[in-house]
């Protein structure tokens, strides 16, 4: 590889430089299907982290940005409003059932860390190429729970319940 | 069947992911390994960023207030390229940093040096077709942190950049060069490569000064290209 730049920290002050105002809105939340994604990013004592920021991102369509972006509360949330996304063919010829791409950056963090989200109640999970070459005991910290209005997605960075993160 | 580039796989580049000498990441590394996230339509597209994003002082973060800050103006430029030379137009760069005193105006920050009233830190521009940015800004003082005894920052100033690609998301910082405090840098020295490390120091530059004005640093991002697949790439 050439000259590449190597990753750095965001460090604890990321919200002089990153969060904008309509940041958490992937889609519009006047859109009639908009959903939605909260949850919790919690350390590896339980914890929850104060100072993370939450990334999605989905193929964008209909005129929706297909991007969020939410720093954490003090009590570790974020909350994003996006649409779910449809199925899409992946290289091989294969359906990857709706996700969204997750990025979450902290202090702490020198590299971002990627995840997926996943829906509970999309038949095309059984399938799905990702979901399925992760160890079947690890697969459920990719798939968000259902509630009212949407679905909560808990980020767990480290120990019991530690969610799967990815090279991408 | 869909055809899409494929993105240079890193190893050995970027700081790994447990560095106990950082303190801040021993209960937030991961202790499962990373596992292997085929590129697919999600990870070689990326949000599109308008002109409509930035401000009118957005670049330039000595013009955000009526009076200017305290410290050594400075300009940051640089472009941004993907590892075959490309270049990355169009794409939002984003940056954030201490004044001049090794203050961030945060709630968080409380060491007793002075906020800057006409000093928020915050910037952001887009590249244009060639891939350059430009900032004008001040000269960052450096500041302790609590990581170690006598723990300092070298001075640096962040950048977070989309790329064209999920796959190249980065988030880096930018040193200064002759800065003291960078040998003693857990951060800075996470970085496994003394040449990788060196690439986030910026270039001193007396030719794009701007005299009278401004000194200037020449600061240029690499990101992960195509090299594997010209072919498929438009």
């Amino acid at each position: 590889m050439t000259e590449l730049t190597p990753s750095q920290t965001v460090g604890p002050f990321l919200h002089i430089g990153l969060p904008w105002p309509d940041g958490p809105f992937a889609a519009s939340p006047d859109t009639p299907d908009a959903i939605a994604i909260e949850g919790r990013l919690i350390d590896g004592a339980g914890n929850p982290v104060p100072d993370g920021l939450i990334e999605t991102w989905q193929v964008a369509s209909n005129g929706h940005r297909g991007f969020g972006r939410c720093a954490t509360d003090q009590d570790g949330w974020y909350r994003i409003i996006t649409v779910r996304p449809d199925p899409q063919p992946d290289r091989a010829g294969a359906v990857e059932a709706p996700h969204l791409d997750v990025s979450v950056f902290s202090r702490g963090l020198l590299h971002h860390l990627v995840t997926r989200l996943y829906f509970p109640d999309a038949t095309e999970n059984a399938a799905d190429p990702v979901l399925s070459a992760v160890p079947e005991d690890r697969r459920a910290t990719l798939v968000a729970t259902a509630i009212d209005g949407g679905y909560r997605f808990d980020i767990v960075l480290q120990g019991d319940g530690e969610t799967v993160f990815f090279d991408v | 069947m869909p055809t899409w580039p494929t993105f240079e796989r890193v190893t050995g580049l970027h700081p790994p992911v447990s560095v106990p000498e950082y303190r801040s990441n021993l209960l937030r590394a991961p202790r499962q390994p990373l596992l292997v996230l085929p590129q697919n339509l999600t990870e070689v597209t990326a949000p599109v960023f308008g002109a409509d994003r930035i401000g009118a002082t957005d670049s330039d973060l000595t013009r955000q207030f009526a009076d200017e800050p305290v410290g050594q103006r400075i300009i940051v430029y640089g472009r941004v390229t993907e590892s075959d030379g490309r270049a990355v137009p169009d794409t939002l760069v984003e940056i954030w940093q201490a004044n001049a005193a090794g203050r961030y105006r945060h709630a968080s920050d409380n060491w007793p040096a002075p906020i800057d009233p006409n000093f928020a830190g915050g910037g952001r521009t887009i590249t244009d077709a060639d891939g350059n940015y430009r900032f004008t800004t001040i000269q960052p003082g450096a500041y302790p942190w609590g990581n170690h005894p006598n723990a300092w920052r070298p001075a640096h100033i962040h950048f977070s950049l989309f790329g064209r690609a999920f796959t190249q998301r980065l988030v880096t910082q930018m040193y200064f060069p002759g800065d003291p405090l960078m040998p003693y840098d857990p951060i800075l020295n996470s970085i496994p490569d003394e040449k990788a490390r060196q690439r986030l120091v910026a270039r001193f530059d007396l030719d794009h000064t701007q005299p009278d004005w401004a000194l200037a640093f020449e600061f240029n991002l690499v990101l992960r290209g195509t090299p594997f697949e010209a072919e498929n790439d438009d």
